[in-house]
């Protein structure tokens, strides 16, 4: 029987993670993730859940613990948001160069200064550059599932995955998700092999000072240099796509929820204009989708469910027929536009589409994006027919 | 206990050829202390001289797993391993935590704090060359006052930060200053270390050839003279029970300290103090003694 619960976002994160049978958990305080290590250390603390829960004094910390634990062996998870995930920059480049399968939740918020505790995707897209992946969430649902998936993904190819949903929006909002049979996760999920063996036979120098040109080992063999271990993080997640749809794939058989995509479609069969976002506001950009439909405008909705790697060659696919592209950006890369909009721009070069792109930045600090209001910015993008320069600011006056 | 050189394990786990400069105090120090670890010790270490020691991939000096860490984050690095291994079922290891005093001092305070504060079960061990001597003797919380490095050119105004004070004010099971000028005491005080559970933290002081300006050859007489004028003071503190240790318990029972003036003429670092900051030192020191000489009473 298929076990229902009404919960948040938070609460889902931290069930995936228990499910998911982790084995170290750190994290910090940080509005609005705090009930995740706060779930977690209940779990731990009334048995429910066999871990070792360190309450660190900041994220660096928190991530250095998951980092040192992913090392020696263990199964990690950390939570975080906003200005905690920058002040985790460093750990972050570090635990994707020492190819560590850590799971991250990441309840987006806004960056200080000023400050906001509310949602936008600034504290993510600012980060991905690190060598993390990277998938975003409509729904509790997709967390939950996200995260058993993010282990499997990441301990198969040895890349750190992010798995990000609204802040608010998802983190605090309740709504029925199906629990995952914990039976069935421990079949779909094996118990982790770490790459290297801190307590092995051979002493190890893990992480060391490299060269730019490869050095012999003591047996005279060519080892890699630093840019050929860089070239490697690079070319893994350059197939990490096959792996994250082969794992979405067979969730969907055990589950019955399949995740066999890279990108979340709403009436796109047909659709001359799409409206391209990530995260929740898929919710709403299908509901805006319906009322143009209704007006006669041929509209769908795709939405990025993985953002590293890029789905530079599904985002192709999927937009092979579209004329209009209207893309909605809760981030902005100053100085020029939203990341989105950019990467989405740069994968259709390749392949000559040359759509109608007008990108909006929406929803920073929380700021509330209806479906009404993605109507607007749809009609007014299609009336100005590419006569809109650089991004467009939804709403805001002042 | 007191180890006698006949005692020391002849098991060597710094291979020949390291990376470290010539005369090398922390070459020397890191010799008995992991003679005194064992194999069963998982090492952490951040970026630091210690990292040039184990040399560069894919070769290393030292026959011991050493899992290297960002700067500031020594502490959290060996919690995150303690707390695997716990959970892994593997109870059987020392983990270690090494960093210089840029690494412990200045950024590495906050992780080492809190995780001394939860008393994670780990043995830090602090190598205080006094500044930063891998990017270019640059200044750091240890650096003495009256010091020239390249960032104090004209000297150091401030007197050095006491991380084995604060460590101590952490109420952990163990603290204790050693110096590799006196190897059996260093090794003792790790041995001692390996058997307690919690935190424990070992500062070492380290003469360093290049950034003090003294000849190689002089290392162990460096050494002995941060001993003998008290700039540096063997003690331990365990289970909050204080005790000089060593050369500076001889010195507190029969002798007294020579003048600083005799430790600051061997080095280049000292030579643009004027008479009063070298005045202003020995007062600073001759105070420190006494709090030192009166705990040290009250306990024996």
């Amino acid at each position: 029987m298929v076990k229902v619960r009404i919960i948040n976002g938070n609460e889902a994160a931290a069930l995936g993670a228990k499910l998911s049978g982790v084995q170290v958990v750190a994290a910090y305080p940080i509005t609005p993730q705090s009930k995740i290590p706060e779930t977690l250390a209940k779990y731990v603390e009334s048995g429910e859940l066999k871990a070792e829960f360190i309450r660190v004094e900041s994220e660096h910390s928190a991530l250095t613990v998951c980092i040192s634990a992913s090392t020696v062996g263990a199964r990690v998870f950390t939570a975080t948001a906003a200005n905690g995930l920058a002040y985790m920059h460093e750990q972050l480049h570090w635990a994707a160069g020492a190819r560590l399968p850590i799971v991250m939740a990441l309840a987006n918020r806004g960056l200080g200064a000023p400050w906001t505790i509310f949602n936008d995707m600034q504290d993510s897209i600012a980060q991905r550059d690190t060598g993390w992946m990277q998938v975003y969430c409509r729904d509790n649902q997709e967390i939950i599932d996200s995260i058993i998936m993010g282990y499997k993904i990441s301990e198969q190819i040895h890349v750190p995955m992010m798995v990000c949903f609204d802040g608010f929006v998802l983190s605090h909002t309740v709504m029925p998700v199906e629990l995952p049979d914990q039976e069935r996760v421990d079949a779909f999920l094996p118990a982790y092999k770490p790459h290297l063996q801190v307590d092995g036979p051979e002493p190890l120098n893990i992480n060391p000072v490299m060269l730019a040109e490869p050095r012999a080992d003591a047996r005279g063999v060519a080892c890699p240099s630093y840019m050929g271990f860089r070239m490697r993080l690079q070319k893994t997640l350059e197939g990490a796509e096959d792996v994250i749809l082969q794992v979405g794939r067979e969730f969907g058989d055990l589950f019955g929820r399949h995740y066999g995509y890279l990108l979340w479609e709403y009436r796109t069969d047909g659709a001359d204009t799409i409206l391209l976002t990530m995260g929740s506001l898929a919710n709403e950009a299908s509901l805006a989708a319906d009322q143009l439909r209704e007006k006669g405008y041929k509209a769908g909705v795709v939405a990025l469910r993985v953002f590293r790697p890029f789905p530079a060659e599904a985002l192709r696919k999927a937009l092979s027929q579209v004329e209009n592209l209207i893309v909605f950006d809760k981030n902005i890369s100053y100085g020029y536009e939203g990341a989105t909009c950019t990467e989405t721009k740069a994968a259709l070069f390749d392949s000559g589409l040359r759509p109608v792109i007008t990108n909006f930045i929406v929803g920073l600090g929380g700021k509330s994006v209806s479906p009404a209001d993605l109507q607007s910015a749809a009609l007014a993008a299609l009336q100005q027919k590419g006569r809109i320069n650089g991004p467009q600011w939804l709403g805001v006056a002042v | 206990m007191n180890t006698t050189v006949m005692q020391l394990p002849e098991e060597e786990y710094i291979l020949p050829g390291t990376r470290a400069c010539s005369g090398c105090g922390l070459s020397l120090a890191y010799r008995y202390i992991l003679k005194a670890l064992g194999d069963k010790a998982i090492l952490t270490i951040p970026a630091s001289c210690l990292t040039v020691l184990h040399g560069l991939y894919p070769s290393t000096s030292v026959r011991l797993t050493n899992i290297n860490t960002a700067f500031a984050t020594t502490a959290a690095s060996a919690t995150g391993i303690v707390a695997a291994l716990k959970a892994l079922g593997k109870t059987d290891y020392t983990v270690v935590g090494i960093a210089g005093d840029g690494g412990t001092f200045d950024i590495g305070i906050q992780a080492l704090s809190a995780a001394a504060e939860r008393n994670t079960d780990f043995l830090y061990i602090c190598y205080d060359n006094e500044g930063y001597m891998n990017t270019g003797t640059q200044r750091s919380s240890a650096t003495p006052m009256g010091a020239h490095t390249t960032t104090t050119p004209t000297t150091k105004i401030e007197h050095k930060k006491d991380m084995l004070a604060i460590m101590e004010a952490h109420g952990i099971p163990y603290v204790a200053s050693a110096s590799p000028a006196y190897p059996l005491d260093l090794f003792d005080k790790v041995k001692e270390a390996r058997t307690i559970q919690g935190t424990r933290f070992i500062q070492v002081n380290i003469p360093c050839a290049p950034g003090w300006g003294f000849p190689t050859e002089d290392l162990i007489k460096l050494g002995k003279m941060a001993v003998d004028t008290a700039m540096w003071v063997l003690y331990e503190v365990k289970a909050g029970s204080f005790r000089l240790t060593g050369r500076s318990r001889s010195i507190a029972r029969r002798g007294q300290n020579k003048p600083v003036g005799q430790y600051l003429k061997l080095q280049e670092r000292f030579r643009q103090m004027t008479p009063e900051q070298t005045d202003h030192l020995q007062t600073w020191v001759d105070q420190r003694w006494e709090r030192f000489l009166q705990r040290h009473q009250v306990s024996d």
